[in-house]
């Protein structure tokens, strides 16, 4: 069952995606350029998914286990360090300049589009070259 | 500053979609949704390997849904610089991997978690975009 839980989440995470035009990257850098002709969309979309999914982290946090799985398991890393400041500042760097984060940039794979794709690729080679260098890191 | 093309209600809603998926795989599988975690698990790590492709699939699945059924063509405006796109795609790869998350999760599943690793993680990440955002075009 929790096979079918991931495919749905992926499916209703796409179309949000989509609704939310947030799988142009016109739109995020349209949020980026705030001392200009700014687009606040990007705001309303974290609103919207804030408002729906944090009240289940409260209510649920005390369950002993998840519907269909024997633990809840996530990151409980609290560190506020060197590592996570430079690693959000390079992916802020990244997504300043093409206007593409994970999930859009894998959502727009649907269109076909290449420039999604070369973006894609890039980004899995990064996974990969951090993984070679520090096995134990954990991404979220 | 002026606002243009601002789009709060399809924004607002499609939020809420994505808020819906966040809550449906925590409160049936017990995980919190972070695209770039689940992007780099499934790359790296053997561990819940299959959801995570399967997660992938329904994520390029569903902007073909939204098609289907709206009957509209989704526009995308994106870069066809393709040394611009390999740099910012290596960026956010090392970037996220090595901050331990992206724009879902710390942007979203950090912060509705009140977390204040997601929060420093969110302002870093939104702060450092922007410059870097008007530094390509002074450049």
């Amino acid at each position: 069952m929790s096979k079918i839980i991931s495919l749905l989440c992926g499916i209703i995470f796409g179309i949000g995606l989509t609704v939310s035009q947030m799988i142009n990257p016109a739109k995020i850098l349209g949020f980026f350029k705030i001392f200009g002709y700014w687009d606040p969309s990007l705001i309303f979309v974290i609103i919207g998914a804030l408002i729906i999914s944090s009240p289940f982290f409260h209510l649920f946090k005390n369950n002993n286990k998840p519907i269909f799985s024997e633990k809840f398991s996530y990151s409980q890393n609290k560190e506020i360090n060197k590592k996570l400041i430079i690693g959000s500042s390079l992916f802020g760097a990244g997504w300043g300049l093409a206007g593409l984060c994970p999930g859009p940039a894998i959502a727009s794979l649907a269109l076909l589009n290449i420039n999604s794709a070369i973006f894609v690729v890039a980004m899995f080679f990064g996974f990969y070259l951090v993984k070679l260098s520090e096995p134990t890191t954990q991404a979220r | 500053m002026y606002i243009i093309n601002f789009t709060p209600i399809p924004a607002f809603l499609g939020g809420s979609l994505i808020g819906l998926a966040v809550a449906i795989f925590f409160v049936f599988n017990g995980r919190l949704i972070g695209v770039s975690g689940i992007a780099s698990n499934f790359l790296t790590s053997k561990d819940n390997r299959f959801d995570n492709f399967l997660f992938l699939v329904g994520l390029i699945i569903g902007p073909i849904i939204y098609k289907i059924f709206s009957q509209q063509e989704i526009n995308i405006s994106i870069s066809n610089s393709f040394y611009l796109l390999a740099v910012a795609g290596l960026l956010v790869g090392v970037g996220t991997k090595i901050g331990g998350g992206c724009t879902s999760g710390h942007g979203i599943s950090g912060i509705g978690r009140l977390s204040l690793r997601s929060i420093v993680a969110t302002a870093t990440f939104m702060i450092v975009a922007i410059l870097t955002f008007y530094l390509e075009r002074l450049l």
